[in-house]
């Protein structure tokens, strides 16, 4: 007993297991995983067991006739291979092509009903995060309509439940679970950054607010964790563009972020909890809309796949869910915002399709008529709109240290897509095309800029008078 | 021999046919209980006629060869859709095998007149051959290629060429036409418990692919996906 107690004050801090079947729920361990930066948690894997009894549960489960279909249907035609980006950009390689990616990886496992072991898994997860985004492009090319993406994304599930996860991704689950958010921001970091933004640039924008959990709003605005982190700038332009369009609106103190890292990585009960939070807040508040902010995988957590981890048979959230997209269209559109239309981009310039809202929830056609008010030589990239390949950074790839290298490679698509285009100036209303493309130019440095819609709408947007500074008036009038 | 005959003319072919159809059907109840709206993420039921237009254009266009496949790898998918038309419209309309049925079970349709389905037959059989070499030759299809993928081709090839050398009376006409009976039942018994099975999986697929789009993937922006 007493020896017990002794080896176990003993035991230091960091002998903690840092790979485990189970997701990360305390900061404690947390801290832990983001201390070792990968390095012993990829060493302990190499050791780490299979669960096949547990595995074999989840498979009877969750494994139904739409994924044995496709398993067992695959004519091996090898008709998706030349659909994905990672095929392409690693010189047509035969390891690449989609139905060899998830017959090797999915298939053996469900062929083994989960009787493999620890170098299988760590196989599975390298293909799952390090050979595919879940960009779903080669499901739209099969005949057969078998969906690799959608299969993927299910074997990350199976990765995770057995604790065959990106360490990146185990951490980016666990602050889900901790901060409800993908990054150590809580919910009075998040107020005080709105707070901050407000006076900031109220100078500018008099009457500027960011109303924080105001009841009967029309419009929730909801955002991505980096923006309160990193680029808070981004929330103030937000206000500034609700405000100048006179919007109804307001940001949720609790259920702020729409981001999810859990489906990325495959953890399924953090997606709900995560979502859940954003459903509560849309009720707590009986705001008639959500509007998300200019993120990709936002939209697709929150909107589009949200509903059915939430369990809403009608598959529809509490309320209906704009990109930011689809808002500043109708803006527009409305003449609720104004631009100069002097100020319109004169450089020829390109737009990038993020799979999550364009291949995978339609709005394929609101990003260009954005395009038509905002820039005078817009040129497709070819292919473009549900055709458009992945940035090369999707499904949490961008995030990944482990795989930098297979993202590096992956980026040339992109990178020769937008050369062929001729244009120096890409349009990318997502955070993680934003960010692909933004390392595409530090790694390929073809001399090209990118920017969000929300910079260049700021830029173009008439104030109309009556919220114009006052002392400009006086200045003037004097 | 004539009692061989008669045995895999009658019986056999009954049991063949029995294990055909309750094998399909049995494949289509364990795909449709299998769908559930939470694992798939898709609102089969609540969402219905979003989900019936997904399936129709799902279906409409890769039934025709009007999608992006098609355009991308014409030789290929030209190839393919020869080879299923030809599969499928030979042996259901020749001339022969109507008045087999007609005599067997007093039910017969339309037929195509002699010799068109024996080209159609010898189109199967080139198909198939430009399959098999494509499976020996293209790095892209030998890496997912497994000896089932051999397998289903003979099977399904198997009845055409046994059938030309019967109708073309070259060796035993009687053991040819044996074989060839024997061929077809072997297909028929294989279509539920091979992956030859996507003679109805296939459409359980693409419905259910057309019906994501539909219901979940952008089909209530009113814009279908372009195939
Ligand atoms: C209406 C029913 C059918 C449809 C819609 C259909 C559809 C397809 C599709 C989409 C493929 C994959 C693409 C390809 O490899 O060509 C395929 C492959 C194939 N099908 Fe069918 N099929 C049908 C019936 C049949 C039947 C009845 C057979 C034979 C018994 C058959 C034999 C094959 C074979 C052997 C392949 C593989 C070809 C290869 O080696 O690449 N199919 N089918
Ligand atoms: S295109 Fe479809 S059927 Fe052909 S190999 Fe790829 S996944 Fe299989
Ligand atoms: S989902 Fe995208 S990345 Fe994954 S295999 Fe298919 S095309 Fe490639
Ligand atoms: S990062 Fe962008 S392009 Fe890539 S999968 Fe996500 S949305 Fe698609």
């Amino acid at each position: 007993m007493a020896e017990e107690a002794k080896t176990q004050e003993e035991k230091p801090q960091d002998k903690r297991p840092l790979v485990s079947r189970v997701p990360v729920k305390d900061k404690e361990m947390l801290d832990l995983l983001l201390a070792d930066r990968g390095v012993t948690y990829y060493e302990e894997m190499k050791k780490f067991p299979v669960d096949t009894e547990a595995f074999k549960k989840t498979l009877d489960a969750s494994c139904k006739s739409r994924i044995r279909t496709w398993l067992k249907i695959c004519a091996h035609c090898g008709m998706c291979a030349d659909t994905c980006f990672f095929y392409l950009a690693n010189d047509r390689d035969p390891k690449q092509v989609p139905s060899y990616k998830i017959q090797s990886t999915l298939g053996e496992i469900v062929k083994r009903n989960g009787d493999v072991d620890t170098d299988f898994m760590i196989n599975c997860m390298d293909t799952a995060w390090g050979k595919c985004t879940c960009c779903n492009r080669c499901g739209m090319y099969c005949p057969h309509g078998i969906d690799m993406g959608v299969m993927f994304g299910y074997t990350r599930g199976l990765c995770f439940s057995q604790g065959f996860v990106p360490h990146e991704m185990k951490i980016g689950s666990g602050m889900h679970w901790i901060f409800n958010a993908q990054m150590d921001v809580t919910v009075e970091d998040y107020v005080e950054t709105c707070e901050w933004m407000v006076e900031e640039n109220e100078e500018y924008y008099p009457g500027l607010t960011i109303p924080v959990d105001k009841v009967g709003a029309d419009i929730m605005y909801v955002v991505n964790a980096r923006e309160p982190k990193h680029y808070p700038q981004d929330l103030a332009v937000a206000a500034i563009l609700f405000h100048l369009a006179g919007e109804s609106w307001t940001v949720p103190s609790k259920g702020w972020e729409g981001t999810s890292l859990a489906m990325f990585a495959g953890d399924w009960a953090c997606c709900k909890q995560q979502v859940e939070n954003v459903y509560a807040a849309m009720e707590r508040l009986k705001v008639k809309r959500y509007v998300g902010t200019e993120c990709g995988h936002q939209h697709r957590a929150t909107i589009t796949e949200g509903p059915y981890w939430a369990g809403r048979k009608s598959g529809d959230p509490p309320v209906p869910g704009l990109h930011y997209v689809e808002w500043v269209l109708e803006a527009l559109e409305t003449g609720k915002l104004k631009l100069d239309p002097a100020k319109k981009i004169k450089e020829p310039c390109t737009l990038q399709d993020p799979c999550n809202y364009v291949r995978n929830h339609g709005l394929t056609d609101v990003t260009r008529k954005i395009m038509s008010y905002i820039a005078e030589d817009f040129r497709e990239m070819s292919p473009n709109r549900e055709h458009n390949f992945c940035c090369g950074g999707g499904g949490g790839m961008n995030g990944i240290g482990r795989y930098r290298k297979e993202r590096n490679i992956g980026l040339k698509v992109k990178r020769d897509q937008i050369l062929a285009t001729g244009t120096k100036f890409v349009v990318s209303a997502c955070h993680n095309c934003w960010d692909a493309i933004r390392d595409l130019e530090e790694v390929y440095k073809i001399g090209i800029k990118w920017s969000f819609l929300k910079p260049i709408l700021l830029e173009m947007v008439i104030v109309p008078d009556h919220l114009k500074p006052k002392e400009e008036e006086e200045g003037a009038n004097e | 021999m004539v009692a061989i005959y008669e045995f895999v003319r009658g019986p056999l072919a009954l049991i063949s046919f029995a294990v055909f159809f309750v094998g399909c059907i049995y494949r289509i109840i364990w795909y449709v209980k299998g769908l559930d709206w939470r694992l798939d993420r898709v609102a089969y039921s609540t969402q219905r006629s979003l989900g019936i237009k997904g399936a129709i254009r799902s279906l409409f266009h890769w039934l025709l060869p009007l999608n992006r496949t098609t355009v991308n790898h014409p030789i290929f998918m030209g190839a393919t859709y020869l080879f299923h038309l030809c599969l499928i419209i030979a042996p259901l309309f020749l001339v022969a095998h109507v008045v087999l049925i007609e005599e067997s079970w007093n039910i017969s349709w339309i037929t195509i007149p002699d010799p068109i389905p024996d080209y159609m037959a010898m189109v199967v059989i080139a198909v198939g051959v430009f399959f098999l070499l494509r499976r020996l030759t293209n790095p892209d299809v030998k890496i997912i290629t497994d000896g089932s993928d051999y397998l289903v081709l003979a099977i399904a090839v198997a009845p055409f060429i046994t059938g030309i050398l019967a109708y073309h009376q070259i060796f035993d006409n009687q053991l040819m036409t044996i074989l060839h009976i024997l061929a077809g039942e072997i297909m028929l018994i294989a279509i539920p418990f091979t992956k030859l099975c996507h003679f109805v999986l296939f459409f359980c697929s693409r419905i259910q692919l057309g019906m994501d789009y539909g219901i979940k993937r952008g089909g209530a922006h009113g814009r279908g996906i372009a195939w």
